[in-house]
C-alpha cells in the first residue's frame, strides 16, 4: 500500500518534470539517465537475476541502433516501427550469441569474454560493411514530427525515454513474480542444483539473454533517433558495454529499482567529475573504472543493498 | 520402478562403475552402500542424467531414460539430492523449495504456497524466511530433501542425507524418510551410517571398486564375507570366521 503510493508519487513527479525543469541541459541529462536505466535493467535480467555477466551488451545496443538507422534511412521505415525492429534485432543477435555460448556450457569469465569478443567482431564488421556507412557512420535526416520520432525540444524525447523506463521496471517486477524469475535466480545461485530440480537451464538462459537483448536493442534504436547519428565506435565500442553493466552493479544486482537508481548516481557522479576535472577524452572511462572498484570492494550489494540496510536499521530504531 | 542394467563409466583409466545392474521395486526403500570411492555417487549421477554412461541402460517406470538431460528425468519423476548440499544460498528456504514446486505449477503464488506446505512436512516450518546460507548442516540436509520432494517425484535418490547429523537429528531424518515412502514415493539411498540403513532399507546393494558385489537384506549383507572384506580388507573375513569357529570350540 505504502509502496504503491510512493511509486504513484514518483511517476507523477516524473511526468511533471518537463514543466518544472526548463533547462535543456538537465532534461538531456535525465534522458540519458532513463535510457541507461532501461539498458541497465536489460543487463540486470541476464547478469543480476540469471548471474550471467556480459561484457558485450554493445552487441545488442549497436544492432538495435543500426537496425533503426539502416531501415529508416535506406527503406523509409517508420521510426516507431523501427524501435520494434530494433528490439527484434537485438533479441535475435542475443539468441545467436546465447545459443553458441550456453550450448557449449560457457560460464563466468568465459561467458564475459565471448560476449566481449562478439561485440568487437560486430564493431569491425560495421566498420567494414557498406550499408552501415563504414567508419563514417550514418546520419538520420532531420524531419521533425511525432510520427517521425523527432521533436523540436527535449520534452518529447524525455517522455519516450520515460515510457521505456516504466516498461523496463514493469518487466523487472513481472520477472520477480514469475516462474522464469525464480528459475533464473536458482541458476545464478547454483546451476547444478537448479538442473536437478527440473529447471531447463539452457532454455531459461536463452530466454533471459533474448529478453535482455531486446530491451537493449530498444535502447540502441532510441539512441539513433535521439542523436540522429551512429558510428561503429559508439554502437559497438566497449564504452557502452561498460556503461550498461555499471548501472545495475552500482544500483543493486537482481533488484527492480537498482538500475534506475544506479543510472542516476552513475551519470550524476559522471557529470560532477566532468565539471571538476574537465572533459579530457577517456577521463570518463577512468572514472568508471574507479567507481567499479569502489563499488565491488565496499558495496557488493549496490545502493539498493544500502537502502535496504538503512531502512532495516530505521525500523529497528522506530520499534525501540 | 527403476531398472539399471550394465551401466558402465570410465574416467580416463579409472573404471568408476563397471557393469552395474540392479532393480528398485516400486514402494520400497533400497540402499546402496560401499566404501569411499566405490562409485556410488557416480552411479547416482548416471541414473539421474548428470553424468553420461559409456554403456548400459536406465529404465525408469517402464521408459528408457538413458542419455536424457537431468531436467527431463526430473520432470518424469526421478529426482536426486546432492551429497555435498547445494542450497541456493541467498534465497530463503521458501524460495529454495519453490524452485522445486515450480516444476509442476507456473503460478508464483501457488508455487510459494505449495513450497510452504512441503517445508512444513519436513519440519522446516519455522525457518521459511531464513536465507539458506544461514542454516545449520542439519537444516541444509533437510532443505535438500524438501526441494527434491517439491518436484513431486515418484523415485527419490538420496545421497547421504544422514552424514553430519547427530543421533537426535538422525532419528528425525529416518522418520521423515519413512514418511516419504509411506506417502507413495520410492526411495533409493546411498548411506554410510549402517544403523540408518538397517532401520530403513528392505534391500541393500553393495558397491566396491565400481562393481556390485552383493545384494540382500541388511542383516544378511553384514554377514557376507565379500562385504566384510570390501570394508575391512582382504583376509579379514577368513580370520573372523576362524576366530568365531575357535570361540565355539
Amino acid at each position: 500500500m505504502n509502496a504503491r503510493l510512493v511509486m504513484a508519487a514518483g511517476l507523477a513527479a516524473a511526468l511533471a518534470v518537463p514543466y518544472l525543469v526548463r533547462s535543456d541541459f538537465w532534461l538531456g541529462f535525465l534522458i540519458t539517465v532513463l535510457l541507461f536505466a532501461v539498458m541497465g535493467m536489460a543487463w540486470n535480467i541476464l547478469g543480476g537475476y540469471a548471474g550471467q555477466f556480459s561484457f558485450g551488451h554493445a552487441a545488442f545496443f549497436g544492432t538495435g541502433a543500426y537496425a533503426a538507422a539502416v531501415l529508416h534511412i535506406g527503406f523509409g521505415l517508420n521510426p516507431w516501427l523501427g524501435l520494434a525492429v530494433a528490439a527484434l534485432a537485438g533479441g535475435l543477435v542475443a539468441l545467436v550469441i546465447g545459443y553458441l555460448s550456453f550450448r557449449y556450457g560457457l560460464r563466468g569469465s568465459y561467458f564475459a569474454l565471448i560476449t566481449l569478443a562478439f561485440a568487437e567482431v560486430l564493431r569491425i564488421l560495421a566498420n567494414w560493411a557498406e550499408f552501415t556507412g563504414g567508419g563514417v557512420g550514418l546520419y538520420v535526416p532531420l524531419k521533425v514530427g511525432i510520427a517521425n520520432l523527432q521533436f523540436s525540444g527535449k520534452t518529447g524525447y524525455y517522455y519516450v525515454a520515460l515510457g521505456f523506463a516504466v516498461l523496463s521496471l514493469a518487466v523487472g517486477w513481472a520477472l520477480e513474480h514469475s516462474r522464469l524469475g525464480a528459475q533464473l535466480m536458482a541458476i545464478r545461485e547454483n546451476e547444478d542444483a537448479a538442473q536437478a530440480l527440473g529447471v531447463d537451464t539452457f532454455a531459461c538462459k536463452l530466454k533471459a539473454i533474448a529478453l535482455s537483448g531486446a530491451l537493449t536493442g530498444i535502447g540502441g534504436g532510441f539512441y539513433t533517433h535521439y542523436y540522429l547519428y551512429i558510428d561503429p565506435g559508439i554502437a559497438y565500442g566497449p564504452g557502452v558495454s561498460v556503461e550498461i553493466l555499471l548501472v545495475p552493479i552500482i544500483g543493486g544486482l537482481g533488484t527492480v529499482f537498482g538500475p534506475l537508481l544506479g543510472s542516476a548516481v552513475l551519470h550524476g557522479a559522471g557529470e560532477l567529475a566532468r565539471r571538476l576535472m574537465g572533459d579530457a577524452p577517456g577521463l570518463n572511462l577512468i572514472f568508471y573504472g574507479v567507481l567499479l572498484i569502489v563499488m565491488v570492494r565496499f558495496m557488493p550489494e549496490g545502493l539498493m543493498g544500502l537502502v535496504w540496510r538503512l531502512r532495516h536499521r530505521w525500523r529497528r530504531v522506530a520499534d525501540a | 520402478m527403476l531398472e539399471v542394467s550394465g551401466l558402465t563409466r570410465r574416467f580416463g583409466g579409472l573404471l568408476a562403475v563397471a557393469d552395474a545392474s540392479l532393480h528398485v521395486p516400486a514402494g520400497s526403500i533400497v540402499a546402496l552402500v560401499g566404501p569411499n570411492g566405490a562409485g556410488k555417487t557416480t552411479l547416482f549421477a548416471m541414473i539421474s542424467g548428470f553424468v553420461p554412461s559409456d554403456s548400459g541402460k536406465v529404465v525408469f517406470a517402464g521408459e528408457d531414460v538413458t542419455g536424457l538431460g537431468p531436467h527431463v528425468i526430473c520432470a518424469r519423476g526421478l529426482v536426486r539430492t546432492f551429497q555435498v548440499v547445494q542450497p541456493f544460498g541467498r534465497l530463503s528456504v521458501r524460495e529454495n523449495v519453490a524452485v522445486g514446486t515450480h516444476l509442476r505449477v507456473a503460478d508464483r503464488r501457488e508455487a510459494l504456497a505449495r513450497a510452504t506446505a512441503v517445508a512444513e512436512r519436513v519440519g522446516m516450518g519455522h525457518l521459511l524466511d531464513r536465507p539458506a546460507q544461514a542454516l545449520t548442516v542439519a537444516g541444509r540436509k533437510r532443505l535438500e530433501l524438501a526441494r527434491a520432494l517439491a518436484t513431486e517425484p515418484r523415485l527419490l535418490l538420496l545421497d547421504e542425507v544422514m552424514a553430519g547429523l547427530n543421533p537426535t537429528e538422525m532419528t528425525e531424518m529416518i522418520r521423515i524418510v519413512r514418511g516419504i515412502r509411506d506417502g507413495g514415493v520410492t526411495v533409493f539411498l546411498i548411506e554410510h551410517v549402517m544403523q540408518a540403513v538397517a532401520s530403513l532399507a528392505e534391500r541393500v546393494h553393495v558397491l566396491n571398486q565400481g562393481r556390485l558385489i552383493a545384494e540382500g537384506a541388511p542383516a544378511e549383507i553384514a554377514r557376507m564375507p565379500e562385504v566384510v572384506e570390501a570394508y575391512l580388507g582382504h583376509g579379514v573375513a577368513e580370520r573372523m570366521t576362524a576366530q568365531a569357529a575357535g570361540g565355539a570350540r
